[in-house]
């Protein structure tokens, strides 16, 4: 479909990098023999049940035991069984493991029970009575900044931050127009296939191994180790067969993980955790909800002069990890164009919601969301053509962004607007479209029906986003990952790295990017499966960081690998069973061999975390998506009938998984601009079943003809940057763009169901 | 799972009047057919019964069979079966909702006699039966019966059949010659919904004039309902003019009449704000699609 995977089909011998290889872990999981978390037969394991609260709010009076229900073989534990701190180690650490007097949202988890029969397990859950004295409760942005209640400080506030440059005032005097605009977003849950899932195990030497559908290793490891009060040599976490996380298993595996430790903890005996969809919709993390409201100065010929944008996050009961969302979000929030003047101010808010997390993007697709959306309110404003003012302000190399970041290489931002528009026929196209809703219009004028009596418009709707990759900030140097590489007893070169698959072609592209370096095909390369006990920190699988800066760190190891054998050989090594002879005689002569790198900042790179200015990020990758809608008038149903997309990512490693990356994020993007609405219920999720939480099907999702543009990166292997994350901003503005185009009327919150567009079209008299 | 499988007992029949007896049994089983509905009840804990009658041995009930009269099919017929029969093209609104239910995978299991017997407000066939005025045959150890369908759907997921009795089959008449029939569900993606609003119409004409209207929806009421009041509105007034016949353009007595039955549907539907949609919504589409199926008829080939 696009001309990437067109020219995949050539394979230069001993090349890995730009080659859709097979995937590593490919054959097992199309063939079942991958074990997921829930397929591990364990003897003796019991099953783990979580009691939760009911109300979003309140003291917790009583918990009772139903003394009908026979109790025997079931385990019981709450937070006075936990031997170190109960809390979730994080960032702020201020959530509990379990609720101990107070609960701040609905289905907070109160108390644990577990039988080996899961069954008595599930009835004995429903046999527990808590008692709860309900209070106050906070549940939306609007409450929280009213102090509706207190339930966070003195104003509910998390977090704020503030990002300035320039002069305000003076943008908007230099301004012709001044546009304001107020835009929305919802939660979105991540709807991994998998559903949150963990196995705990007390060991011989008085420590714990966790297993389980996680994305980050460590992040477990260490909040084991404070809830446990264990040294880190005690705790071992390992990376089960994970079926998806995009972020909702970044943090959240924690929780899960420290409540069936407890439960192994407290009975000795193995305890298994599986969430059904219902407890995955209801209790886990979602993308926070944002309400921006933006002030956009701009002079005539549509140069941009001035943005003042207010940000404010619903972040839930728990701090977690919204401060880090927060400040993506607002570093992202003037999208990838020159603004002379900008203020930026941000705010992460309380509510007694369960908490929000991770979700791909990270806080940048609901700026982006606003900024685009507000983009083409410029242009309509201006009359002037929505790529034609994306392009006039478009980040070139030397401009500089609202934390005074230069931008110094990589800058595809005019490339991939230029390529949609073009692969589109943009101007074409939109004329096209307009011709032919007014010939619509006038037949049904006449009462001559066409499309089966349906009112059906078109349109065209344009987006251009930015993504940083990466670590916000000083988050990498904080991070100091480290990776190593070794050689197994049969010679072949193996990658430790606690970085997961979770489906996307990690360890796929670990062997590329090794097998590149070592000459050898990435069949060749071992990976090491991500379990604590056995390979180094490199850092979390989030952030679309694996490959630019882990990869970066395997490759390291792999060339400084090669050099050491061919030193040792005194000649070069050719393919793989040369490697593997040169390998076993080095093993045999000097005793195994193991390469680590650690992360190093790349020169040139400055971050002050106090005054938030510097190089938020290395780099940033580009994406612009080009998208066609039709609306049925009637019943204000929206279709998308077709997706143009170009993305910078540097380089692409794998350009299939690559573009699968592309394709998944931007159904993923397009679920969360129409169908994708958590409905609320006394301040408990209403809609937690798939068949009322609505994610698109294979049947709504469109062609997407992805191209991929590469800019190369001098700090990313081969060139790359950040793919994972990116694909996730562009969708919903060019929806909200197309939909516009189509009816006339910019709808400003998304998911646009069919009843908010209904509304939006009565309020503007159509 | 959240049900207690290990607790559910499930009864094989070995024939038609065996299953009869089964089910008058004492405690009486809950009849399963495809299960489509009932695994996601017993998978969100939120199906207490624990006894089930299994009829996928009745082969007797499976089937479609077309007379001059018009079409029986079995209860046990499977979506899947009548989306593909060529017998069907005459019901192209029943065909179109059993292409519509659910997916590829609901629509190999679900059977058209498990939609009624489960009486969701919004099962998707269930418009298009009430408006093409469908029968059901019901049979128990007492004998055999027939109801019209307007008459079977009592209340809120209650039927006008007996907890002994099972549905045998659906006998739908042939729509008069050049009929026009319109089916529509409104949903919030293309497969795999439960809808918003469902709507079948099928107007028999006359001439220029609507002689009988038969309108009925889902999700707009506690039951699966026919809109009478609307019906009535648009009983006797003519089409709307296609372009160039009548007068050119002038959108004639037909668009009054349309909008009289937009109006008469506040004393048909009952819309209710749920998980899925709000009444406001609900109605103004309802509305709508009367409007839709006018446009379908006035441009459909003249007879």
């Amino acid at each position: 479909m696009s001309p990437r995977r067109a020219k995949v089909a050539v394979i230069h011998a001993p090349s890995s990098v730009g080659v859709s290889v097979h995937r590593v872990e490919g054959v097992d999981k199309v063939t079942g023999a991958a074990r997921y978390l829930d397929d591990l037969v364990v003897p003796g394991v019991l099953h783990g049940r979580t009691v939760r609260s009911v109300v979003p709010r309140g003291r917790i009076r009583r918990v009772t035991l139903d003394p009908a229900f026979d109790w025997k073989g079931v385990v019981v534990a709450d937070h006075r069984d936990i031997p170190g701190e109960n809390v979730v180690a994080l960032i702020a650490n201020d959530q509990p493991l379990l609720a101990v007097d107070e609960v701040r949202h609905a289905e907070e988890p109160i108390l644990l029970v577990a039988h080996e029969n899961p069954e008595r397990a599930e009835a004995a859950r429903l046999a527990v009575k808590v008692e709860i004295e309900p209070l106050e409760a906070v549940l939306t942005v609007e409450d929280a900044l009213a102090r509706r209640a207190l339930v966070h400080g003195d104003d509910n506030v998390f977090k704020e931050i503030v990002i300035a440059r320039g002069d305000l005032e003076r943008g908007f005097s230099d301004a012709d127009l001044v546009i304001e605009g107020e835009y929305r977003s919802g939660h979105q849950e991540q709807l991994y296939i998998e559903n949150n899932a963990m196995l705990a195990e007390r060991t011989r030497d008085g420590g714990l191994f966790v297993r389980g559908s996680l994305q980050c290793p460590y992040y477990v490891h260490r909040a084991l180790e404070r809830m446990f009060a264990l040294p880190a040599g005690k705790v071992r976490v390992l990376q089960t067969v994970t079926g998806g996380g995009f972020g909702g298993k970044e943090e959240y595996p924690s929780m899960i993980g420290g409540h069936a430790a407890l439960l192994a903890w407290k009975s000795g005996r193995p305890v298994k955790i599986v969430y059904d969809r219902l407890e995955d919709i209801a209790a886990t993390t979602k993308r926070h909800p944002a309400v921006s409201r933006l002030r956009a100065g701009v002079m005539r010929d549509g140069t941009l002069t001035a943005l003042d944008f207010d940000l404010v996050m619903d972040g839930g009961a728990y701090e977690t990890l919204t401060a880090v969302v927060l400040s993506r979000g607002a570093i992202h929030a003037a999208g990838p164009y020159r603004w002379p003047n900008v203020r930026i101010r941000a705010r992460g808010v309380a509510t007694n919601t369960p908490p929000n997390g991770a979700f791909r993007g990270f806080g940048a697709p609901q700026t982006q969301f606003a900024l685009e959306c507000h983009m083409d309110r410029i242009a309509a404003a201006l009359g002037m053509d929505a790529v034609e003012l994306r392009h006039r302000n478009a980040v070139r190399i030397g401009d500089v962004t609202p934390t005074g970041q230069v931008l110094k290489e990589s800058v595809g931002a005019r490339q991939v607007l230029e390529r949609v528009a073009a692969r589109s026929k943009w101007s074409a196209a939109r004329r096209e479209i307009e011709r032919a809703n007014a010939a619509a219009e006038v037949a049904e004028r006449s009462a001559r029906t066409v499309n089966g009596g349906r009112r059906l418009r078109r349109g065209l709707g344009v987006s251009l986003v930015y993504h940083g990759a990466g670590f916000t900030g000083s988050g990498e140097v904080r991070l100091a990952s480290l990776a190593a590489m070794d050689l197994d007893r049969d010679g072949h070169p193996r990658v430790r790295v606690a970085n997961t698959e979770i489906g996307q072609g990690t360890t796929t592209m670990f062997a590329q990017l090794a097998a590149e370096a070592l000459r050898v095909p990435a069949e060749f390369v071992r990976i090491e499966d991500p379990d604590t006990g056995s390979v180094p920190d490199s850092g979390p699988t989030v952030a679309s960081r694996t490959c630019m800066v882990v990869g970066g760190l395997v490759a390291e190891c792999a060339t400084a690998m090669r050099e050491r054998l061919e030193l040792f050989a005194e000649r070069p090594i050719k393919g793989a069973n040369d490697f593997a002879h040169v390998a076993r005689r080095y093993l045999a002569a000097r005793g195994a061999l193991r390469i680590e790198r650690r992360y190093r900042r790349p020169p040139g790179i400055e971050w002050d975390d106090a005054s938030y200015r510097g190089d938020a990020y290395g780099v940033f990758s580009y994406a612009s998506c080009a998208i066609e809608v039709e609306v049925d008038l009637d019943t204000c149903e929206t279709r998308v009938v077709h997706v143009q997309t170009a993305q910078d990512i540097g380089k692409a490693i794998h350009p299939v998984l690559a573009a699968g990356q592309i394709e998944g994020g931007t159904l993923q993007g397009l679920g969360w601009a129409l169908l994708e609405e958590l409905r609320w219920k006394e301040g408990r999720v209403w809609n937690h079943q798939l068949t009322n939480y609505i994610i698109p099907t294979s049947a709504d999702a469109p062609p997407i003809e992805v191209e991929i543009v590469e800019i190369p990166y001098s700090h990313g292997p081969h060139g790359a940057k950040g793919v994972g994350e990116l694909p996730m901003d562009a969708p919903a503005p060019a929806v909200v763009a197309a939909i516009a185009h189509a009816t006339g009327v910019a709808v400003s919150e998304i998911p646009v169901t069919p009843e908010r567009l209904r509304r939006a079209l009565r309020e503007a008299g159509r | 799972m959240r049900a207690a499988l290990s607790a559910i007992e499930v009864l094989r029949p070995r024939g038609l009047s065996h299953a009869l007896e089964l089910i008058a049994s004492e405690p009486q089983p809950v009849p399963l057919a495809g299960g489509t509905d009932l695994f996601v009840a017993l998978n969100a804990g939120a199906e207490p019964r624990t006894r089930f009658l299994d009829l996928s041995p009745l082969a007797a009930l499976r089937g479609i069979r077309s007379s001059r009269e018009g079409v029986t099919i079995g209860s046990l017929t499977t979506f899947r079966e009548i989306r593909e029969h060529a017998g069907l093209r005459h019901l192209p609104a029943l065909v179109a909702a059993a292409a519509e239910v659910g997916g590829w995978q609901i629509q190999n299991r679900a059977t058209l006699g498990g939609n009624i017997a489960n009486a969701s407000p919004a099962g998707d066939a269930l418009p298009v039966l009430l408006a093409h005025e469908a029968r059901v045959k019901i049979a128990s150890v007492r004998g055999e019966r027939e109801i019209a369908i307007d008459r079977l759907f009592t209340g809120y997921r209650q039927l006008a059949i007996e907890r002994d009795e099972l549905i045998v089959s659906i006998h739908v008449p042939w729509p008069t010659r050049g009929a026009v029939a319109l089916f529509r569900k409104v949903g919030t993606r293309r497969a795999q919904s439960i809808s918003k609003v469902v709507f079948c119409g099928v107007l028999h004409v006359a001439g220029r004039g609507m002689e009988r209207v038969r309108l009925a929806y889902g999700s707009m009421a506690p039951v699966p309902v026919r809109a009478r009041a609307a019906e009535n509105a648009l009983e006797g007034s003519a089409l709307p003019a296609p372009q160039g016949a009548g007068s050119p353009g002038s959108p004639d007595v037909s668009e009054s009449s349309a909008a009289a039955a937009r109006r008469a549907l506040s004393k048909d539907l009952a819309p209710i704000d749920d998980i899925r949609s709000d009444r406001d919504y609900r109605m103004d589409i309802a509305g709508r699609l009367i409007e839709q199926l006018l446009r379908v008829a006035a441009f459909s080939p003249r007879r």
